[in-house]
């Protein structure tokens, strides 16, 4: 009974969710204010990589609450599993000489990758946030193949704060000297399509990454610690 | 619009898990879903046919770029949104973590403190 409730609300909801959408013909020209962002985003940041260039310039106030709301998230759950009396007793199974030996020669191959790709956010795809996220995947690797692997918790919490207090003080170095908050006037623009180019963008991008790296790692952690600690 | 309608049907098909599953691993993994497909569907909408991604590394794509590129808005915005929702999915597990401590089950059916 319960389901077929569910299921003729969902038909229902999916319905008009449907006859919404279709009033946006799929795959046409719909440009409004980012008509500007993509045709001028060459001149005015340099940032080959577009995306990059609205999320870390035209739109950079919001990836900095977006790097808090992350934040946020990292110190609730850290709060929520401390006051967490998660002491089962969990079988802990050693992993195979395969899992072990591949990722001994994967993490450092890892981490050098994520440094790559959020160095180069503004040239290819990806950025901070993808980087950062590889990072954080080689310590999960690490994690799940050795017993003895601790990520030094204060060096990850101080890499990050340091990260974020980086971020705002190039936004606060745009609004002494640029004009605006997180302005992309205050270093030299560049040629476009090289790794020295557009302005604050790379760096931001660098702090977005180690900040992201740090904070995901650290959040794995600390739920990996929970069925750790008993032993 | 087969784009719309299949990230429609990945919220409908999360929303049901939300709805009528007991167990709470289920339905956090239904929010996943829900969160997936609110993405696809932003970035289906900005998806103009026949453009290539908006990344200028060609130098024919520098003149007359809006005639070339598919909106890079909408990408830039489901990159804020996919972070926020691995957020929420990581709190969403750590309060899992903490409600099967305290009783030791995963059914929603056995936490009737909220019930009124």
């Amino acid at each position: 009974m319960r389901k077929l409730i569910a299921i003729a609300f969902l038909l229902i909801l999916g319905f008009f969710m449907l006859k919404i959408v279709s009033v946006f013909p799929f795959g046409e020209e719909r440009w409004g204010v980012s008509r500007h962002y993509v045709d001028k985003g060459i001149e005015e940041n340099r940032a080959s990589n577009l995306v990059t260039s609205i999320v870390v310039n035209y739109r950079g106030f919001d990836t900095l609450g977006e790097v808090t709301v992350l934040f946020l998230a990292a110190t609730a759950l850290a709060f929520l599993l401390a006051t967490c009396k998660c002491r089962k007793k969990y079988e802990r199974i050693e992993a195979s000489l395969t899992l072990k030996t591949a990722s001994d020669i994967l993490y450092p191959l890892l981490i050098l990758f994520g440094a790559y790709i959020f160095i180069h956010g503004h040239l290819t795809p990806g950025g901070g946030f993808q980087g950062g996220t590889v990072i954080a995947s080689a310590v999960m690797l690490m994690l799940l193949s050795h017993f003895t692997f601790h990520p030094n918790h204060r060096a990850l919490s101080t890499i990050e704060g340091l990260a974020g207090i980086i971020f705002v003080l190039i936004g606060f170095a745009g609004f002494i000297w640029g004009g605006s908050f997180l302005a992309n006037n205050i270093l030299p623009l560049g040629h476009w399509n090289r790794l020295f180019s557009a302005g604050v963008i790379p760096l931001i991008y660098i702090a977005i990454g180690f900040k992201v790296g740090a904070e995901l790692s650290g959040l794995i952690t600390d739920m990996y610690k929970v069925t750790k600690e008993e032993e | 619009m087969a784009f719309f309608t299949a990230s429609i049907l990945l919220i409908l098909i999360g929303l049901y898990a939300v709805l009528v599953k007991r167990n709470i691993m289920k339905i956090v993994i239904g929010l996943s879903l829900m969160d997936t497909g609110v993405n696809l569907l932003i970035v289906s909408l900005g998806f103009i046919r026949g453009r290539t991604a908006p990344i200028i590394n060609v130098k024919d794509l520098l003149f007359n770029t809006s005639s070339k590129v598919v909106d890079p808005l909408p990408q830039a915005l489901v990159l804020t949104a996919i972070v926020i929702g691995v957020a929420v999915t990581a709190v969403a597990l750590s309060i899992v973590m903490l409600m099967y401590s305290k009783k030791g089950t995963l059914e929603i059916d056995e936490y009737k403190e909220l019930k009124w």
